[in-house]
């Protein structure tokens, strides 16, 4: 397949305005400034079948039109590149190589919405990408692809980045929201929904970077063009971010559904130093963990399900038969009750549990009855949390211990590693 | 003060309200002040027409602000899977032998304070780090030390 969202990022001039300009970049904006109504863009998202990239994967064209219904003014739109799903690195290179294309991708989307404000939310571990953009920005409307005439058609939008400052739940869009209105980031109770009630209590789309880089080429060649990609019920080109153990870890831009068994072994190069695959993290650590059987799964929003796991962020996390199972559970339960926000009980207490529980394990302190214990206390918290961040916790711990009994109960008789030095 | 008054006020415009400038404030203050002293919070209070006691519940919230004194370099490394799988935990004993540096530590001559971090989005380069704000791909025993040495 031909590149899409990474096209020319090769070239090292790739994030320059000019270069972007060279291989095509912002005629998708003049066309729909000269020849599209901002209902036009909306329909033909929509016809698209355009999903989300954040994880969630909600029809974005649905999305806009939930906020271009809603009566209020003004509207806000913004960019999560918050990027802080565990194994995720896929919005990096956009934002790094080809800023442009994400801001073409969101005055496209600020026309359709009737947004004149908008923010790109930037993870605080990205310095560089920071830097990148505000420089690319700088470069858009001093072309008057930003400001208060776009292409002096009297299209007005203002774009800046805010930096958060290393809280994985900001991410999650309501969050996000409070966390840019300047407040601690805890999640929002949701309805109302930001379409609605976002940002200052305005009708507000949040959509993820990936998401928005799509939009230019959607309105180049068009919805019905754009549907042939990929997935017939997820259309389009997708980004996996594929780490740990295979020969060529990296981002792949590949049709979204793509098996996993392809991406490792095709594109990734297969398991490093000759060992053996034992279990692939599909869609970044808060996303069930598959067994090697199951590895034939297309990676899409609608599959992944069925095969037991979600296409989260497409974050393919490859371990080999030398990684322990305890211990990579452990490590993402440190991560989890790092980033608790605190708000929920069963989330901020249950993800210390585990994480205590898991660490007795992996120090040879395990007892007898810990395993029914963590799966105990993971139940305890799924379904009961306020945003997902907790059942993400309780998944990972319950697929673990089902996929991987032998390695919890050989961590409780003998004291050490099934594998390794443990 | 001056300088630092004027560079919020152009933040705030960027926003329908004024509140919004406290996380890009607070980094502000962190450039002026080294870290978010109370002479920091109250800049930032100041600045924002708001009390000191909400700038400092935003700020304590987000773990990348620098709440304590730093030495005069921040290694901040990835220990998240990727990186744990990469091999992050011998370096991290690494960094204690060689400099007798421990997370959430300082080195004695104020040379280094090390932060250990979720994932930092390099996880296909792991393990990974960064100093100060340049970012330091593919480390292992050797090069983590030939780049550390290249701060002062
Ligand atoms: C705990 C948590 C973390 C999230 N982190 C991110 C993130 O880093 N980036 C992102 O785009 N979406 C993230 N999301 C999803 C967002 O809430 C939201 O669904 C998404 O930004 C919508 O954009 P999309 O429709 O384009 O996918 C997260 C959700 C949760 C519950
Ligand atoms: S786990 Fe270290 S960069 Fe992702």
């Amino acid at each position: 397949m031909e590149r899409i969202l990474l096209k020319n990022i090769d070239n090292p001039e790739s994030h320059r305005l000019k270069e972007y300009e060279r291989v095509g970049g912002y005629s998708s904006l003049r066309k729909v400034l000269e020849q599209m109504s901002p209902q036009d863009v909306i329909e033909e998202v929509k016809t698209s079948g355009l999903r989300g990239r954040g994880g969630a994967g909600f029809p974005t064209g649905m999305k806009w039109e939930f906020a271009s219904r809603d009566p209020k003014f003004p509207k806000y739109l913004i960019c999560n590149a918050d990027e802080g799903e565990p194994g995720t690195f896929k919005d990096r290179p956009i934002l790094e190589r080809n800023p442009h294309l994400l801001i073409e991708g969101m005055v496209i989307s600020a026309y359709a919405l009737k947004a004149e404000i908008g923010y790109i939310y930037l993870r605080g571990e990205y310095p560089y990408a920071k830097t990148v953009l505000e420089e690319a920005i700088r470069e858009a409307y001093e072309a008057g692809y930003l400001g208060d005439n776009i292409l002096g058609r009297g299209v007005r939008f203002h774009l800046s980045v805010h930096q958060g400052a290393g809280a994985y739940i900001c991410g999650e869009e309501t969050a996000l929201i409070e966390s840019i209105e300047g407040k601690r980031g805890q999640p929002r109770i949701k309805p109302p929904f930001p379409v609605n009630v976002g940002a200052w209590g305005m009708p507000t789309v949040v959509n993820n970077v990936e998401t928005l880089a799509n939009v230019p080429y959607i309105v180049e060649i068009g919805g019905e063009e754009y549907k042939k990609i990929g997935s017939p019920e997820c259309p389009g080109p997708k980004l996996y971010s594929v780490s740990c153990c295979v020969k060529r870890p990296g981002v792949y831009e590949l049709p979204m559904g793509t098996t996993l068994r392809e991406i490792i072994y095709e594109h990734a190069g297969g398991i490093r130093d000759g060992r053996q695959l034992k279990a692939v993290i599909p869609g970044g650590i808060s996303t069930p963990v598959l067994t090697p059987d199951r590895i034939d799964c297309p990676m899409d929003f609608v599959s992944l399900p069925k095969y037991g796991s979600m296409l989260g962020s497409g974050a393919v996390m490859v371990l080999d038969d030398s990684v322990c199972m305890v211990k990579v559970t452990w490590r993402a339960m440190r991560f989890f009750e790092h980033e608790s926000c605190g708000k929920c009980t069963p989330c901020r207490e249950g993800t210390g549990w585990l994480r205590n529980i898991l660490e007795r394990l992996e120090g040879g302190m395990g007892r007898p009855g810990d395993i029914e214990l963590l799966q105990d206390v993971a139940k305890s918290i799924q379904g009961k949390t306020f945003c997902p961040l907790g059942d993400g916790a309780a998944s990972v711990v319950l697929s673990f211990v089902r996929n991987f009994p032998e390695e919890f109960e050989f961590h409780i008789k003998e004291k050490r590693c099934m594998v390794g030095e443990g | 003060m001056e300088a630092f008054l004027r560079e919020v006020q152009e933040v705030v415009k960027r926003y329908p309200q004024k509140r919004a400038a406290i996380l890009p404030a607070l980094y502000l203050a962190e450039q002026r002040f080294g870290w978010l002293s109370q002479e920091a919070y109250e800049a930032v209070a100041e600045a924002l027409n708001m009390p000191k006691a909400t700038v400092k519940g935003v700020a304590t919230f987000y773990s990348m602000y620098r709440k304590a004194p730093m030495g005069r370099n921040l290694i901040q490394l990835c220990t998240n899977v990727a990186c744990m799988v990469m091999g992050a935990e011998t370096l991290l004993q690494l960094l204690e032998r060689r400099y007798g540096l421990r997370p959430g530590g300082t080195t004695e001559d104020g040379r280094f304070s090390l932060v250990v971090m979720e994932c930092i989005g390099a996880c296909d380069r792991a393990p990974a780090m960064l100093v100060n704000k340049d970012f330091h791909p593919n480390l292992n025993e050797n090069n983590i030390i030939e780049i550390l040495e290249g701060y002062s």
